[in-house]
């Protein structure tokens, strides 16, 4: 195998561009890929403050990393989940992360300055812990970009992610959510701009960049999102992409360029057609006079701690290789 | 009897395999794809079409994360 660009040894392949790459044009084409991202969907401009929510993983760090090497004011912002030695060993790695590079790192802790923990939250609401994780971290990442005066909340959302997110609203027809899945969302509302810079990356070239950039991330996969839909929807696209390279980029982009405007409608961008208001606790937006956030935080007051199953079986991430 | 030694994880287990074996063959006899998966040796990645030989030490690491936020 030899690299597209300068011949000489590759060391992957990535096969929906059907080319190799060595490690140096590997890592110049991540960089070329978050550049245009941000151009194409003009998510923020030089000299705007943008906050990283980082979890410990390969994306967020590799996103971190990105766009502090494309010389943005980038900072992270670490939420304690409170799931066991997972969450122990993934705050390690964010902290060791920051602090080698000297980047400065925003932190938050669910059990600490919220009282609950991920374990606790699903025990007793009885849905499934990454109900309210989600719910936490957004809750949490919206108000630190608020609070903190950023211009852009960035998360490490990649191709893989968003076809994934993608295939399973489709699935379901749920328009409203079609309507928002944009690498960009604009700050509306009491809510910060979001934007998804790897968008234009899958998940195996940002493990891939970590590797190669010796960033030392968290390998294994938080044992509560073991058998998630989220998992099955990329097993079965990974399935498609082993059979048809390009797959899941064609139908990520397709669905920008082809089908996001159909969808517009479906979600109501005025206060006064969504209903939004003021949460009467924390003063973030919500269509309820308590948010979901600050109603989660009151079920779980006083509640005993939940511990996940710390022994149970990891959850298996690879999948089979699609017959012939 | 030597043989090529692959790190798996999600469980974490060691298997051996006799080279010489080529990436692409490794993973489709243990029935892995390729896109949800890196090889790694030595600190660095190993191409599709490189050979294993019965002293290689490979990790075989998923890269497929959950969170559906």
């Amino acid at each position: 195998m030899k690299c597209r660009v300068c011949r000489g040894p590759a060391v992957i392949d990535i096969r929906r561009h059907n080319a190799n790459f060595c490690a140096d044009h590997f890592l110049r084409l991540c960089r070329d890929q978050v550049t245009k991202a941000i151009e194409e969907f003009s998510m923020f401009e030089p000299g705007d403050r943008i906050l990283v929510a980082v979890s410990g993983g390969k994306d967020s760090l590799a996103l971190w990393d990105l766009l502090r090497e494309l010389g943005y004011e980038a900072d992270g912002l670490y939420v304690g989940l409170g799931i066991g030695a997972y969450s122990d060993r993934s705050g390690e790695a964010v902290r060791a992360f920051a602090h080698q590079r000297g980047w400065p790192l925003r932190t938050v802790d669910l059990r600490e300055d919220h009282g609950y923990d991920i374990p606790t939250a699903a025990h007793v609401t009885r849905r499934a812990p990454c109900s309210a994780c989600g719910l936490s971290k957004r809750h949490l990442f919206d108000q630190a970009a608020i609070d903190g005066g950023y211009d852009a909340l960035a998360t490490g959302h990649n191709v893989d992610d968003e076809a994934a997110v993608l295939f399973g609203n489709t699935l379901r027809w749920e328009t409203e959510y079609l309507a928002r899945q944009l690498p960009v969302l604009p700050a509306r509302h009491g809510f910060p701009r979001k934007v998804k810079p790897l968008v234009r990356l899958g998940e195996r070239e940002m493990a891939a960049y970590c590797v190669l950039r010796g960033i030392d991330y968290i390998v294994e996969e938080c044992p509560m999102a073991a058998g998630n839909k989220h998992l099955g929807y990329k097993e079965a696209l990974n399935e498609i992409e082993e059979r048809s390279p390009g797959s899941k980029h064609a139908f990520y982009f397709g669905f920008l360029a082809r089908a996001a405007d159909r969808f517009r409608d479906a979600a109501p961008d005025a206060p006064e057609e969504s209903g939004l208001g003021l949460c009467v606790r924390c003063g973030s937006p919500s269509t309820n006079e308590i948010c979901a956030f600050c109603h989660l935080v009151e079920r779980t007051a006083g509640a005993e701690h939940a511990e996940h199953a710390e022994h149970a079986e990891p959850v298996q991430l690879t999948v089979k290789a699609a017959r012939s | 009897m030597e043989a090529v030694k692959v790190h798996l994880r999600n469980p974490s287990r060691t298997v051996e395999h006799p080279g010489p074996v080529s990436i692409v063959a490794l993973l489709q006899r243990l029935d892995l794809n390729r896109e949800s998966v890196l090889v790694i040796r030595g600190g660095t990645l190993v191409p599709g079409d490189a050979l294993l030989d019965d002293e290689d030490e490979v990790e075989i690491r998923p890269v497929i994360s959950g969170g559906a936020t």
